[in-house]
């Protein structure tokens, strides 16, 4: 099997993402902390952290990988566990948490017993346990599309955590990134995300909190009952599978005041 | 396994809850691994420790030196600080392994990495 470490390109953009990740923890300046690597693969995310005084627990599901990061000599301390069946650890243990290119996985059955969502709210409720208050999650992830996305970010919304998805590039389809960025405390102010031209108006972050508001992220930026929320919605709803009549020149139209 | 990760793991199997800690540990290597001193670090990691779960590990381990508990002032006492930073982070369990208290469940650690991997049984719903 072709493992990320082999690749001097695949090196350099999971280093590079380690380090994104790390500047969005915004951890307290000159503080070594423990933190969790979530699908530490290698070790490649866990050397950058070790390079930058921090301390770290790593969790995996391949042995190969894990055998690969004790021929790297990482520093850290790893774990053979699977994230979708819960953190073993103490309330509070972390002062933050990392992953890179691992969380899309929990939306993989691969068993017929696995149920993408159980699985993603027991990593979430376990990982919002075992972070300290105020600590952060920032999860790196390629998301298959955005119902993927929205599945994923529900469930962290129920498990308690407030926060937003910020993205990198987001004109870039080479360079685009997505970070899931939770918070165990109260909201906070989302950090914005990358684009080549810095001058740039346009919105590529999204924020939720643990208010039941689950459309927000497609919703961001429509005016309620207008006809663009109209077609929004029918549009969402023709994606659940549900039975939407056709959109016309009446779709949305304002009708008489009785309504 | 270092001794610091031992005293914060605990076990997720089914049902088991806060019960789930401290994990019995039970070894047959340990090396001795140097670890560059950080006082800092040790320092905000004192207030985590449970005293009991790390006594009773340090014990299983025949440890020699270790403090039973913080002493007064203990961020700037650098004698505790590397005391604990030699139990906490220079132990390393390499084959041995981890029992749930309340399951009985028994988690293998081999080079130096426990397997927490459950059964579909096992695991919480």
């Amino acid at each position: 099997v072709a493992l990320p470490s082999t690749s001097s390109r695949m090196i350099d953009v999971q280093t590079k993402m380690a380090g994104r990740a790390l500047e969005l923890l915004n951890l307290p300046e000159g503080q070594p902390c423990y933190l969790l690597d979530i699908g530490c693969g290698s070790g490649l995310s866990g050397d950058y952290l070790s390079d930058e005084g921090h301390y770290w627990v790593g969790i995996d599901i391949s042995p190969a990988m894990l055998d690969a990061a004790l021929d790297r000599d990482t520093e850290g301390d790893l774990l053979l566990g699977d994230m979708g069946q819960g953190i073993p650890f103490k309330p509070g243990s972390f002062d933050g948490c990392i992953s890179i290119s691992a969380v899309q996985w929990l939306c993989n059955a691969n068993k017929k017993s696995d149920i993408p969502a159980k699985r993603l709210y027991r990593f979430f409720s376990s990982l919002y346990s075992v972070l300290a208050r105020g600590a952060r999650a920032v999860l790196q992830l390629y998301p298959e599309n955005s119902e993927q996305l929205e599945l994923i970010t529900t469930q962290a919304t129920k498990a308690g955590f407030t926060g937003g998805v910020v993205v990198d590039y987001p004109n870039s389809a080479k360079a685009k990134k997505f970070y899931l960025c939770l918070f165990s405390g109260p909201s906070t102010f989302l950090p914005k995300g990358l684009s080549e031209n810095q001058e740039e108006e346009e919105a590529t972050e999204s924020m939720f909190t643990n208010k039941r508001v689950p459309h927000r992220l497609a919703q961001r930026g429509l005016v309620r009952k207008s006809r663009e929320w109209v077609l929004e919605k029918k549009e969402r709803y023709r994606r659940q599978g549900k039975e939407v009549r056709p959109d016309t020149q009446y779709t949305g139209r304002k009708r008489k005041p009785r309504f | 396994m270092k001794l610091l990760t031992h005293n914060l793991l605990s076990s997720h199997v089914r049902g088991v809850g806060p019960r789930g800690f401290p994990l019995r540990l039970q070894a047959t290597e340990v090396r001795i691994n140097p670890v560059e001193f950080n006082p800092d670090f040790v320092a905000r990691m004192i207030p985590k420790v449970e005293w009991a779960a790390l006594l009773e590990a340090a014990d299983t381990l025949h440890l020699v030196e270790v403090p039973k508990e913080p002493t007064e002032g203990y961020v700037n006492d650098e004698t505790f600080l590397r005391k604990m930073h030699h139990v906490l982070l220079e132990v390393d369990v390499l084959e041995g392994t981890l029992q749930c208290p309340e399951s009985g469940r028994v988690f293998p650690i081999s080079r130096g990495i426990p397997n927490m991997l459950l059964n579909d049984e096992e695991t919480e719903t």
